[in-house]
């Protein structure tokens, strides 16, 4: 019994979210082998093939794979997928665009963000934006799992000495061209990996007032988040975005600061391990998560909260 | 050309779901149920294409029990031109509907078909490029803006980094994300037209194509309670606490 893991990687590293996700292989036991999928992607499959517990990295190294359109790296992982019991993905944007097209093209049911490994073809996956939790077995030859990378914890990315195997590609496609990308830098950690999050909601009132968040922000060395509604309003970009259609965060520490607690918000949030919850209405449902509510006027409580953490 | 937009009766995201004591699922009887919202925004889409000249003809799809033919119904009240129903009762997985959406795109000949990116039920976000993959077209997930050229199509999509945009070749499978529009209300009028718009029933056995779910639900629970938390009094005290006692923050 073995499992592939399918890397996200940019080619000269491997993002985050595979360490996790190779996590979810190993609660299905047997061997991991972790596929890098790209074009120029010699140094990421030397990282992959670091990670503890990766036995075997398989490397496709071609023009076609560069930026990861799915038309192309799909029929990749088809090639690749003889043999394992089951195919892992993260359930990002990258592993939710691709995995899908993988399993269709094997003509099976994917199993999509899985929050617990039972063995026996048997997950545990959040449905109705997590707020029913259903147990489900497969009867496919190979169960294709994306993963929800808050649910395990990641692997050390470094201790193993896996064996690089290169495979050969599968070709061009003319379906699909990329075009650019608008991605914003910032010295803050990543949102879905953050040890702390502060996001704020509606009641932020605009754009400007998060410079107010950013703020504690830096003094925690937290990453900034949004809900949906500030989201739609225009304050922030999307990928600021926490709930079931935006990302799934489970930080140490979550900070609420003007979020009413709409179940949409709840859903990507409600598993961080401390939740602080500051709203002027004390009426508001995300007070019923929070283990510590503040019943104020953002624009009081957080300069205050800046100067007292100092 | 033509515009096939599939959309699934779910539950109103208004609703707060019960699970069903049996733990063989989540209550849905008596429960007001709606179009899921990512399908709104797809028809919205639609009907803009046909406003805009660039579509002749705006077709809904539901897959489901036959009150799925309301959730079709707002759908032509929006402005879709007719509806198709697969009347299939209990569930159906997102593998099934793809390879019924491609027997009828394949009867149909849209030139693009628009998705919700994903149902607010079972949250799977696999239909579109599922239906994409069955067809060998190209595929646009999380569309936050679309526009449509010679024969080609530019999408930006909303990923975890931020926006990133593509060309795709049409004809093309498109799985649209919240900000793509904001979907317009039915008017009366468009609801009391939309009742004479024809509506086709079908059944999967129609198309050749076996229903039965791949995955057995095994049990469905609700998940485990966060336990009441305590208000503080004022910023200090929030502060003090976290170190404290959460010890979160040093």
């Amino acid at each position: 019994m073995s499992n592939l893991v399918i890397a996200e990687h940019d080619g000269a590293e491997i993002k985050p979210h595979t360490l996790n996700t190779i996590a979810a292989a190993q609660a299905a036991g047997g061997d991991i082998h972790v596929a890098v999928i790209g074009s120029g992607c010699q140094a990421a499959a030397d990282a992959a093939a670091k990670i503890a517990g990766v036995s075997k990295v398989l490397m496709v190294d071609s023009a076609e794979y560069e930026n990861q359109m799915a038309e192309a790296v799909a029929p990749a992982i088809v090639k690749l997928a003889d043999g394992y019991s089951t195919i892992f993905a993260p359930a990002n944007t990258f592993g939710k665009n691709v995995m899908p097209r993988v399993a269709a093209l094997m003509d099976i049911q994917q199993l999509s963000e899985v929050s617990a490994v039972l063995g026996e073809k048997t997950y545990e996956r959040p449905i109705y934006a997590g707020n029913a939790i259903a147990t489900v077995k497969s009867s496919e030859p190979t169960d294709i799992v994306t993963v929800r990378m808050t649910s395990f914890e990641p692997v050390a990315a470094e201790g193993g000495s896996a064996s690089i195997e290169t495979v050969s590609g599968t070709g061009a496609q003319d379906l699909s061209s990329f075009v650019g990308q608008s991605v914003v830098s910032s010295d803050r950690p990543e949102l879905t990996s953050a040890k702390i999050v502060i996001s704020g909601g509606r009641g932020m009132q605009n754009g400007e007032n998060f410079g107010m968040l950013e703020k504690v922000a830096d003094k925690l060395g937290a990453a900034v988040g949004a809900s949906r509604a500030a989201v739609d309003a225009g304050f922030v970009p999307n990928d600021y975005q926490v709930g079931q259609t935006g990302k799934v965060v489970a930080p140490d520490l979550y900070i609420a600061v003007g979020i009413s607690g709409a179940i949409q918000h709840l859903a990507g949030m409600k598993d961080s391990k401390v939740i602080v919850a500051i709203n002027k209405d004390d009426e508001a449902p995300i007070f019923q998560v929070a283990d510590y509510g503040l019943v104020a006027d953002l624009f009081d409580a957080v300069p205050a909260l800046e100067k007292e953490l100092g | 050309m033509k515009v096939l937009v599939p959309v699934k009766r779910v539950v109103d995201y208004n609703v707060k779901i019960r699970v069903k004591a049996d733990q063989t699922g989540v209550e849905t009887a008596n429960v007001k149920m709606s179009m899921n919202p990512f399908d709104e925004i797809a028809v919205e889409q639609a009907v803009r294409m046909k406003e805009a000249g660039q579509a002749d003809e705006v077709i809904a799809v539901s897959i489901g029990p036959q009150q799925s033919q309301e959730t079709i119904r707002t759908a032509l009240a929006m402005g879709a031109d007719r509806g198709i129903l697969v009347q299939h009762d209990g569930e159906i997985q997102p593998l099934a509907v793809a390879k019924l959406l491609k027997a009828i795109v394949d009867a149909e000949g849209p030139g693009i078909v628009l998705c919700g990116k994903q149902a607010i039920d079972d949250d799977a976000n696999q239909t579109a490029q599922m239906l994409s993959a069955l067809l060998g077209w190209s595929q646009a997930t999380f569309v936050s803006k679309l526009e449509i050229g010679d024969g080609e199509a530019t999408a930006t999509r909303e990923v975890d980094g931020g926006l990133e945009t593509i060309k795709v070749k049409l004809p093309a499978v498109c799985s649209v994300d919240l900000r793509l529009n904001e979907p317009r209300y039915a008017s009366l009028p468009n609801i009391m037209k939309a009742k004479k718009k024809p509506i086709d029933m079908k059944t999967p056995a129609d198309f050749g194509v076996d229903p039965t779910p791949r995955l057995t639900t095994v049990k469905v629970v609700e998940p485990p309670p966060r336990q009441a938390g305590v208000k503080v009094a004022d910023v200090a005290e929030l502060v003090s606490k976290l170190r404290n006692e959460a010890k979160v923050i040093s």
